[in-house]
């Protein structure tokens, strides 16, 4: 039997043993993102859809000088409340989202043909208020041009002279491309559970066997280091591939618990992305593994390890981040970067949008390759003297 | 047999340059115990660790049965059986798996695994604890069972750092017996250690090493002769110019 395969299987049965690893592996790491998904989603979505069908309160101040403005915006389910007394400060400590203010003179300059002004008080920082805003904004909009096209009719006018150009949006976004903006950050979650699922095993194969002082007496033995090495990476890999397998199914159920239809969104996390989404992760899984071994081995303990490992937990986050605040059209070229690669692919597969073979080809070549250069220069570590010895 | 030609090793460099091993040179033959005898920090491990080809020599030649350390390290560990300083286990594995890993690494297969397994668990008195997982061991399983792992593929060489580290009485003379049966098999023994009665009891042939220089290679009578002293802890002492680090 080669080294390799016995290093691998005795690495796999001895961290299978550890209920810490196989907890981190097999439930915290594929779980935790799902879950917080889906209660995130799940609470944002229900406010909105509550927003949006129920009568909105609206405090008005000085109604009593409009009322046919009142009755219009009651017609538009707006439920009519006695302002305070101070509609900046009631804004500012978000006592109301928006509030509206009718001026003593409104009744006159409307009775002038003047242009009557009101003010809707508002926070644009609110996220949460920006719905309630656009309502108000929408209905007044709404009772002044209706108002207007009476009056061009009673001077006998045709309304549409004070319309020369009409605006008709034609909307090209399709069910799976929306909801692909609101879970552009899944990619991440996927990533994040590569690393998390390898990182036991990495801080344990490298620093913890030298810390355990075992690291010694294995290389006294008659296997290449470089064999040894391939072996543990094999174990890593696979312990972070496996996190990555139960996350996408994770992801598969908690997807059919969000209120996505609600939303006129379509997230399909089914066969097809998860046999396209493990090709795309593999090599990823592996430069990731030799990249957390490569950090361990550099550690002088479990502990530093462990730090080191943490902070290389915030990498992946980087590309996620760029890609949301900078929305850009994806080149070719970038599917060569890994990382940035995988994050495009499986972006682009959860929009159900095509992702052209020369790409996804692209992509593996390019991650496989930057995870042998990884392995070699891990090997080369590993054949230091330094590496074994504890004390 | 294994024969050490003028080893040089040195750590380090500038202010901080430490010479470990400065010219040591000696034979340890077939059928006999070596013990490798100085005070801590006089390059024994350092030296062993040479041997088994972890460390590679500045200058100077390793031969294991005729093979170069230097040209074909795979084939020097494959004829070392090594228990070296640092003797974790796997401790979620038991005293079985964990010899087995190294049998297989060595290229044995299933059957041979077992009964060397079995004669070496025999040998060591290790039946209650072969199929208990490690984590918990005391020192002296663990160090039977790290015997036990190093010597799974019959090799015909020895090498022991400090194999009494931290045994008790009981488990010490158990670990002299076995490094005589190891003798009576044939085999060449080499190991080290800072203790005096233990070399004096077990060894055909004494190397002391002080400062990373050898100061004497002889027989222990020879060794009482050449520096007139009838009392062998005398003769080491006068040997190293110190008492320091000596244990009795």
């Amino acid at each position: 039997m080669n080294s390799a395969v016995i290093v691998f299987l005795k690495e796999l049965r001895e961290n299978l043993r550890d209920r810490r690893t196989v907890i981190n592996t097999l439930v915290t790491g594929p779980l935790m993102g799902p879950l917080l998904f889906v209660v995130l989603i799940n609470t944002m979505v229900s406010r909105e859809l509550e927003k949006a069908e129920q009568p909105l309160k609206l405090p008005v101040i000085g109604a009593e000088h409009a009322p046919n403005l009142i009755d219009a915006l009651k017609q538009q389910r707006f439920d009519i409340q006695p302002g305070p007394a101070n509609a900046e400060r009631a804004v500012r400590e978000q006592d109301a989202d928006v509030v509206l203010r009718i001026p003593a003179d409104y009744a006159e300059s409307w009775n002038k043909g003047e242009p009557a002004q009101v003010e809707i008080v508002f926070d644009e920082s609110q996220r949460d208020a920006q719905s309630a805003v656009r309502r108000v904004q929408a209905a007044i909009d709404g009772y002044g041009q209706r108002t207007g096209a009476m009056r061009l009719l009673a001077r006998g006018l045709s309304p549409s002279v004070m319309r020369p150009v009409v605006v008709a949006e034609r909307d090209q976004s399709t069910p799976q491309s929306r909801s692909g903006t609101m879970f552009g950050i899944l990619p991440y979650f996927f990533i994040l559970g590569a690393l998390i699922g390898g990182m036991a095993l990495a801080i344990d194969t490298t620093a913890g066997e030298r810390e355990r002082q075992s690291l010694e007496p294995l290389l006294a033995n008659p296997v290449p280091r470089g064999q040894i090495l391939a072996g543990k990476l094999a174990t890593t890999t696979a312990f972070s591939m496996t996190t990555v397998l139960l996350s996408m199914l994770a992801f598969s159920v908690a997807s059919r618990f969000l209120p996505t239809e609600k939303l006129g969104m379509d997230l399909h996390i089914g066969m097809g992305f998860l046999f396209s989404g493990l090709f795309v992760m593999l090599p990823l899984a592996g430069l990731l593994a030799g990249l957390q071994t490569m950090v361990a081995a550099f550690a002088k303990s479990y502990r530093e390890a462990q730090t080191w490992l943490g902070l290389l937990t915030f990498v992946p986050a980087i590309p996620t981040m760029l890609l949301t605040i900078l929305p850009f059209k994806p080149l070719t070229w970038m599917y060569a970067v890994p990382l940035m690669g995988q994050q495009i692919a499986l972006t682009r597969f959860l929009r159900g949008e095509v992702v052209t073979t020369q790409a996804l080809v692209l992509c593996f070549v390019c991650t496989t390759l930057a995870a042998l250069i990884v392995y070699v220069v891990t090997s080369r570590i590993y054949r230091s003297e330094r590496l074994a010895i504890s004390a | 047999m294994i024969e050490v030609r003028n080893l040089h090793k040195t750590f380090g460099s500038g202010a901080k340059k430490v010479i470990a091993v400065d010219g040591v040179h000696f034979i340890a033959r077939d059928g006999e115990i070596t013990g490798l005898l100085g005070p801590n920090g006089a390059g024994k491990t350092t030296t062993l660790r040479c041997l088994y080809t972890l460390m590679q020599p500045d200058s100077g030649q390793v031969l294991v049965d005729g093979i170069d350390a230097a040209t074909d390290p795979l084939a020097v560990r494959r004829a070392l059986g090594v228990l070296p300083d640092a003797r974790g286990l796997y401790k979620r594995l038991t005293a079985r798996e964990n010899i087995a890993y190294f049998g297989q690494l060595h290229g044995l297969d299933a059957a041979t695994i077992r009964t060397r397994s079995d004669a070496a668990i025999r040998a060591l008195e290790m039946d209650d604890i072969a199929d208990r997982r490690t984590e918990g061991f005391s020192q002296g399983q663990r160090v039977k069972t790290a015997i036990a792992r190093a010597l799974v593929h019959d090799p015909k060489n020895v090498i022991l750092d400090e194999p009494t580290n931290g045994l008790d009485v009981m488990a010490t003379r158990a670990m002299r017996a076995f490094l005589k049966q190891l003798k009576s098999e044939g085999r060449c023994v080499l190991f080290s250690s800072h203790i005096m009665q233990e070399v004096a009891a077990l060894c055909d042939r004494i190397v002391v090493i002080a400062r990373g220089r050898v100061v004497a290679d002889e027989s222990p009578d020879a060794l009482r002769a050449q520096t007139g002293e009838a009392n062998l802890e005398d003769a080491f002492v006068k040997l190293i110019g110190t008492d320091e680090g000596l244990a009795a």
